[in-house]
């Protein structure tokens, strides 16, 4: 029982992680019909970008005082930086190819992500004005710097809940909410959907599309480096940038946005949580190595049975 | 049915050998590459002699070739979008290695090469090529089956996980049997029942090294065999493209439904299309796992490989061969002249060394070439047609008329 339950506890703090990176997959595949490889790229500057932001606030160095808005903070910090660098990627690499085929777009993002992962890879640093500023962040993991007491916080039957997971179930479900509101309950939001819907109309009924693709890229890229955030914040020894185990994240994101339908927001919740206790269940129950071979089985297994995922998105492509 | 007009051109001898003449072609060239470069091995201070470096990047030009081309019948052709052709490539590497590695152990119990070109190894290494191709063949029956079903991108995230699978189940094999006793012991394929209950798989057919990868296989890989097959895949692979089989792949590309109207079978030859990809893809990474100083294992065999393949087949243009192939030289070359830039003239010295952002700028090269030339460097058309070929075969053809 107390096995059950802590896998559980897990199982949701890691799926609601893959569900805060899916809702950006499945949002720009609603607006822009392509599969964003570059996304895993922006999760991974979410975390090193958290790791930077705090170490250059001081809050790095062993038994600095650490304020108790500092995870705020961080958050807010990171998630204006990837939202400003999401806003650069989507205006010169992907505006351009509005009308490109699909697989173009689709290799221009890897391109992108090639380009972030071995940009934030450099070792190299800048002499600029006598500040020496680090460009990238090196082929080294480093670990990040704790923001939270790192004691559980409470122990019930036998099970530690450590007070990262209630930080990161609490932050994601914030976030979601946050998201819901605007999808659904804004103006800004009906023209999402409306141009996930059918971009030309929309165009048609003076919705200004690009705008509002960008927006949606922005907002998709910034829940990714929230994702990053807390993802650093519960697994502190980062890999380096270019290290393979960052996509392999966002491709474990990518299934959780495909299993619940992709372009379906509640959807991507519901894959995300489903996939992370999958994850969990399978590797504490049956074999542990298999860990990341359940979760593409399963992928594979629901595409079978409904090919667009559990939650389709509406619209179905018929011809 | 009137007699077709026959001209020298058309005459039967003349069919024949133009059907056999590629090969011929094919063959002799590769035999000649081969021997210079072992000429060139053994003659290194000579002037006509390459760097032993470079003949590295020939045959890995070849085998990527072989791996562009083949998934350009999947991607190309039949329009279909499949992210997992390394998944093929490590089966067929694997299997391959596999066999000749416990073969030559069981036939001459030592893993050194046996014999010289066409001597006895080189029988048993074709041999599980043609084995190697064939299990990634099977695998992509398989793969292919859920394309029934699943259309664009779902069938691309499905062989996504697919490769993924294929490459997370290798790493958890058994370590490699060193010894021909143990390979005996081992048998080939063997379950335990231990004491405490657990049950354990042994045999060497899963010893095939885990996530450290398969050390020792026999390198019998050299530019001949690379380039007889590296021409026996582009001209199969031109021939099908020719063909009313290769049409019908083509058609699906364009318009599934027309196509479909029309009474191409769509189901059964999209899971063609996998079968034939993926037993060049298979055959490619026999060739691969045999290379000399190239260690086959799980790591390398990532989602990245596949999307290299990819990126070959859409750089090259859809559907074009020359194009592929044009694209796998070009894309293994760069990242090696990128380590440094001292072969541009009048480039000032600061920058020969960019070898720390060599991947950064081959990113930056892609994106540019993706947004200024979406449909490839070849667009659908082989290199003999596109302007330039049709503009000098045309002067061509009016010398011969004008005397």
């Amino acid at each position: 029982m107390t096995k059950f339950l802590q896998t559980s506890i897990d199982g949701l703090a890691v799926g609601s992680l893959y569900a805060l990176i899916a809702l950006g997959y499945t949002m720009v595949y609603g607006t822009l019909k392509f599969i964003n490889f570059s996304h895993a790229s922006v999760f991974m500057l979410g975390a090193w970008f958290s790791l930077g932001v705090a170490r250059l606030l001081g809050w790095g160095q062993a038994g600095a005082e650490v304020p108790i808005y500092a995870a705020l903070v961080v958050l807010l910090a990171t998630m204006t930086i990837c939202g400003a660098l999401g806003f650069a990627i989507e205006r010169l690499a992907y505006k351009p190819l509005r009308s490109a085929p699909r697989l173009n777009v689709l290799i221009t993002a890897i391109g992108i992500a090639m380009l972030i992962d071995n940009t934030a890879a450099l070792e190299k640093k800048a002499e600029i004005a006598g500040y020496t500023i680090p460009i990238g962040f090196g082929t080294r993991p480093q670990r990040m710097p704790s923001l939270f007491q790192d004691k559980a916080v409470a122990e019930i039957a036998g099970v530690n809940i450590q007070f990262v997971d209630i930080v990161v179930v609490i932050s994601a479900v914030v976030l979601m909410a946050g998201l819901q509101l605007l999808v659904f309950g804004t103006k800004l939001g009906a023209a999402m959907r409306a141009v996930s819907e059918d971009t030309r109309a929309a165009a048609l009924m003076g919705i200004p599309v690009d705008r509002v693709i960008s927006i949606t890229f922005v907002v998709g890229t910034m829940l990714a480096a929230a994702a990053g955030f807390l993802f650093a914040a519960k697994y502190p020894g980062l890999n380096q940038p270019a290290a393979a185990n960052w996509a392999l994240l966002g491709l474990k994101a990518f299934v959780a946005a495909v299993v619940g339908g992709i372009g379906n927001i509640r959807g991507a919740v519901v894959g995300g949580i489903l996939i992370g206790m999958i994850e969990l269940f399978g590797a504490a129950y049956l074999f542990t190595q298999l860990r990341d071979v359940y979760v593409f089985v399963i992928l594979i297994a629901v595409l079978l049975v409904r090919p667009t995922g559990l939650f389709p998105s509406g619209a179905v492509n018929k011809v | 049915m009137s007699e077709q007009p026959r001209d020298a051109w058309t005459s039967t001898p003349v069919i024949w050998l133009r059907s056999i003449l590629p090969w011929l072609v094919g063959g002799v060239l590769a035999f000649a590459l081969y021997r210079y470069g072992m000429w060139s091995e053994s003659n290194q201070g000579s002037r006509l002699a390459m760097p032993i470096f470079h003949f590295k990047i020939l045959s890995l030009i070849g085998i990527n070739a072989i791996m562009a081309v083949s998934l350009n019948v999947v991607n190309g052709y039949t329009g279909q979008f499949s992210l997992g052709h390394v998944g093929f490539m490590a089966i067929g590497g694997y299997v391959s290695g596999a066999m000749t590695y416990y073969g030559s152990m069981i036939l001459w119990q030592s893993t050194a090469i046996h014999g010289e070109l066409f001597g006895g190894g080189d029988f048993l290494f074709l041999g599980a090529l043609l084995c190697g191709g064939l299990v990634a063949a099977l695998a992509g029956y398989v793969v292919g089956l859920p394309s029934l079903r699943l259309r664009g991108d779902y069938l691309a995230i499905v062989t996504l996980g697919f490769g993924e699978i294929v490459r997370l189940i290798l790493t958890l094999t058994r370590p490699i049997k060193k010894t021909a006793e143990e390979v005996s012991q081992a048998g080939l394929l063997s379950i335990t029942h231990n004491a405490n209950g657990s049950w354990a798989l042994d045999g060497w057919m899963i010893s095939v090294g885990g996530a450290l990868g398969f050390d020792g296989i026999p390198k019998y890989t050299n530019l001949f065999w690379i380039y007889l097959l590296c021409f026996a895949t582009i001209i199969f692979c031109y021939r099908l493209k020719q063909s009313v089989l290769g049409k019908a792949f083509v058609s699906i590309r364009e318009d599934e439904v027309a196509a479909e109207a029309m009474g191409v079978p769509t189901t059964r030859y999209k899971v063609l299309a996998f079968v034939i990809a993926a037993f060049f893809g298979g055959v490619g990474g026999g060739l691969f796992a045999h290379e000399v100083g190239i260690l086959i294992s799980p790591p390398e065999m990532n989602f990245l490989k596949s999307v290299d393949y990819v990126i070959m087949v859409v750089l090259g243009g859809m559907g074009s061969i020359s194009g592929a192939v044009l694209a796998a030289i070009a894309l293994t070359i760069l990242p090696e002249l990128l380590r440094d830039l001292s072969w541009i003239p009048f480039l000032p010295k600061a920058l020969h060394d960019v070898s720390d952002y060599r991947l950064i700028i081959y990113a930056l090269i892609l994106i540019c070439v993706m947004i200024m030339r979406p449909q490839g460097l070849m667009g659908i058309k082989e290199i003999w047609e596109v302007r330039p070929a049709l503009w000098l075969r045309a002067k061509l053809a009016r010398k011969e008329k004008s005397p």
